[in-house]
This record gives structure tokens, C-alpha cells and sequence, in this order.
């Protein structure tokens, strides 16, 4: 006590130092259990995502300015040759697209003759990724779209050649997105050949998933093309996913080894796409409880 | 609590070195370097910890942690309680630490990144999230080797002789 005169001086942390920092600790753990168990926070992080916007923003311009002057910097002859080839793929994706609108309305007129529900269109919303590397490790992406723009949790991105991963936390002006590589996402998939409904579950690596639920007698080979299945909500369906790569069967073991290959580049990905599925959840209930049953 | 909060003290070279270590921690790099990515917000954080922990108050910590959260979209209060316990060492033994040569207090400081990353490690292991993979550890080598250029850096801007009279 006697030294008390000194000790303030010396710091003016130091009288309880250790006290507070035990009351504070206190506040971050029931902060980070409040937050695992409930989205009670979520106005929380909102507001400090509106702070930390501005940081995000700025530290991506580099690279946007680069894209940009890129773009700034080709030559009208290369224009010409671009815009040619656009037209010619335009034309060719319009020519495949108006057999696709055949095609769509028969399949809602043989939907209503077996009385299954419509598929809704999907609509469709552009985003850019802000932050590739949020953390290599959870396999999540920053996207500069958020609630602002009707942004809602667990929406389904793709880009032009497959899934990629799905909303986890929406914040005001742009979300946090599981990638389908993420060790915790699991994805239901089907085998476009033949229909066999599996889950495609993240690996950690960015160009391979395992489906490490198919018995050793399952119908499935390397080459296999894999889709969304749209079982679980999430996803609407008739998504690429992947490609299988790889079928081991190991004897004494009861499941085969299937390794697949995103269609996606997952690592080269800068502008995707958000799929609004405007289908009511509850209406793919009766679906998803009829396949269980099979 | 309050008066903790608008801490006059937190001088504006606090505040930007807080604010600059947050952007680098945000920004965009190719996947190899992110790996390597130093934590720049624990060595800033242990820096004014040791040299001017006067105007460190555990709220900037707390909220500088809660922007980490925001960033890397963890858990709120993850990296947090990380920072908390791990400058709890430097703001205790900083008399001790300041006259360190500068190479034990290299030593120190990547013991204090470890402390560090072991937590968000645990935490991270708490909540389902596990990683066996030794890249994990990495950014404490880089960032135990960027230490001295941080302390080079910071020194400029602190004008630290003035605080620690």
C-alpha cells in the first residue's frame, strides 16, 4: 500500500489489470456464446460492418483499379475482335435458349398434368467478391452485396460454369458466403446420368470434394457429372456441382471413395451470381419428406 | 466505464496504427502470401501495450477485436478475447520487456503471438472448426520476423521517450 503512489505512476493500467482483463474476458466469452447459440448479435456486427466497410473498400481498390485500367488500356482493334465473338456466342446461347423456353413450357405443362408443384424462375442477382481470403482455413468469401439489396442467409451463388457456396451472414451493404470447398458444407447433389442423390461434402482444398456417403455397389464412375439436387432448400436444383474424378472402392470398408472436382474455379471467381428462389420453403417440404420415404 | 470508452488519453497515432493494421489485415493478396499473412492487429496491439500502455485502454482492444470478428466473420468476441489475453503478458511485464535487448524481445514477443493464435486455435476447436494442417501456424514465424520493422515503424510515430518519462 505504501507503494500505491508508485504503482499508479508507473501505469495507469496497472491497479486491477488483472481484474479487468477477467471482466472483460468474461463479456467476450458470453459475447461468443450468445453469438454461436442465436442471431441476437447480428445488429452488432452490422453496425461494426459498416465501419469496417470503408477499410475494405479502400484496401480492394488496388486491385479494382487494375482490373480497370486493364480494361481502359485495350485496343479498339481488340474491342472488335471481342465484341465479334460476344455477338456470335450471343446468337448461339439465344438459339439455345429459345429450346430451352419449349422445353420450360412443357415441362410446367407436364407438371400440371402430374399436379407437382411449379418450378418458379429463378431471379438472379450480380455480386463482386470484395475479400477472397477471408480466412483460409473457413473457406469463406466476402461479397459486396448485402441486406440492402434483399441479400437474405443461406442464398445459393453460382457462377458462369457451377455452384460456389452459399450466404452465411448478411450485413448491410455486403455478406460473408460459405464456399462448397469449406470442410463444414455439405451439399446435396444428384448423378445427372442415372439420378443417384448424394451429399457433396468441402475438403479444405479448393478444386476437390468427397462424397464419402455412396455404398461400394453405388452406380457411379469418374467422368460422372454431379448437380444440385434441391433436397435440403437451400439449393434450388439442376446446378452444376462437379465432375467425379476418382472412384475407389477399398475392400472391408463400406463406403467407396468418390473424389470430385468443383466446376467452379472457386479460386479464380471474381463476379458471381445470387440465385433468388422465390419458391416457399414450406412447399418443397412435401418433396423433400417423399424422397425420404423411397 | 463510460469515461474508459472516450479514453482522452488514446492518442490519434494509436488509433491510425490500429486502423492501418485492420486494412492490412483485409487486404486482398494471392493465396500463398494470405497464408503468410502476419497478425498485424496483435502486433500493433502488443507494441502499445509494452511502450505506451497509458493510452491502451482494454475497450480499444475489445473493439479492435470485434472488427477482426467483423473481418474474418468468426465468432463475435473471438479474436477479442485473443488480443485480451494475449497483451494481458506485455501490459503486466512491460518494465521488464522494455529493457529487453532487442532480440529476447523478439523472443517475447513471438511467445505472445503464440498465446494468440493458440487461443483463436482453441476457440476455433470449442466451436467445431478444426484445422490439422501446419500452415496454420505459419503466421507467427512472419509475423515474428516483421516485429522489428512494426517496432522501427511504430517507434517513428509514438515518439515513445515522451511517453514512458
Amino acid at each position: 500500500m505504501v507503494s500505491s503512489s508508485t504503482d499508479s505512476r508507473r501505469s495507469a493500467n496497472a491497479p486491477l489489470l488483472g481484474a479487468r482483463t477477467l471482466v472483460y474476458a468474461a463479456l467476450c466469452i458470453s459475447l461468443m456464446l450468445i453469438d454461436q447459440r442465436s442471431s441476437e448479435l447480428d445488429p452488432l456486427r452490422r453496425g461494426l460492418g459498416i465501419v469496417v466497410y470503408p477499410i475494405q473498400a479502400l484496401v480492394s481498390l488496388p486491385s479494382r483499379l487494375i482490373d480497370w485500367s486493364a480494361e481502359a488500356a485495350v485496343s479498339r482493334s481488340d474491342l472488335e475482335r471481342e465484341n465479334n465473338s460476344l455477338k456470335v456466342e450471343r446468337l448461339r446461347t439465344r438459339a439455345e435458349l429459345q429450346r430451352f423456353n419449349d422445353l420450360e413450357a412443357e415441362n410446367v405443362r407436364l407438371r400440371a398434368m402430374l399436379s407437382a408443384s411449379d418450378k418458379v424462375a429463378d431471379n438472379y442477382i450480380m455480386a463482386e467478391i470484395m475479400a477472397v481470403d477471408a480466412n483460409p482455413y473457413h473457406h469463406s468469401i466476402v461479397i459486396n452485396k448485402g441486406s440492402n439489396r434483399g441479400i437474405y442467409e443461406g442464398q445459393a451463388i453460382v457462377d458462369a460454369n457451377g455452384v460456389i457456396g452459399q450466404t452465411i451472414r448478411i450485413g448491410r451493404y455486403q455478406s460473408t458466403a460459405i464456399l462448397i470447398s469449406d470442410p463444414d458444407h455439405a451439399l446435396p447433389v444428384e448423378v445427372v446420368r442415372n439420378g443417384l442423390r448424394t451429399l457433396a461434402i468441402g475438403t479444405g482444398e479448393l478444386d476437390r470434394l468427397e462424397l464419402p456417403y455412396l455404398p461400394q455397389n453405388a452406380d457411379i464412375e469418374a467422368g460422372d457429372k454431379l448437380v444440385t439436387s434441391g433436397l435440403g432448400g437451400a439449393f434450388p436444383s439442376g446446378y452444376p456441382v462437379a465432375t467425379v474424378r476418382s472412384v475407389e472402392r477399398p475392400g472391408g470398408e463400406p463406403f467407396s471413395k468418390v473424389q470430385a472436382t468443383p466446376a467452379a474455379r472457386l479460386d479464380q471467381v471474381r463476379e458471381l451470381v445470387l440465385i433468388d428462389t422465390p419458391t416457399p420453403r414450406n412447399e418443397e417440404d412435401p418433396e423433400a419428406a417423399d424422397s425420404d420415404a423411397e | 466505464m463510460l469515461n474508459n470508452l472516450l479514453n482522452p488519453r488514446a492518442s490519434w497515432p494509436l488509433i491510425l496504427s490500429i486502423v492501418v493494421a485492420l486494412a492490412l489485415t483485409a487486404l486482398p493478396l494471392p493465396n500463398l502470401l494470405a497464408l503468410m499473412r502476419p497478425d498485424w492487429v496483435a502486433l500493433v496491439v502488443i507494441y502499445w501495450a509494452m511502450f505506451a500502455q497509458r493510452q491502451l485502454s482494454l475497450w480499444i482492444i475489445i473493439l479492435a477485436g470485434l472488427a477482426l470478428d467483423v473481418l474474418y466473420g468468426t465468432l463475435m468476441g473471438q479474436h477479442a478475447l485473443a488480443l485480451l489475453i494475449m497483451s494481458y503478458l506485455p501490459m503486466r511485464l512491460y518494465l521488464r520487456l522494455r529493457v529487453f535487448s532487442w532480440l529476447k524481445l523478439t523472443g517475447a514477443v513471438a511467445g505472445m503471438l503464440f498465446i494468440y493464435e493458440f487461443m483463436l486455435f482453441w476457440i476455433n476447436g470449442l466451436s467445431g472448426i478444426t484445422t490439422h494442417s501446419a500452415d496454420y501456424w505459419v503466421p507467427i514465424l512472419t509475423g515474428t520476423l516483421i516485429w522489428p520493422l512494426v517496432l522501427v515503424l511504430l517507434d517513428g510515430i509514438a515518439v515513445r521517450r515522451s511517453n514512458s518519462h
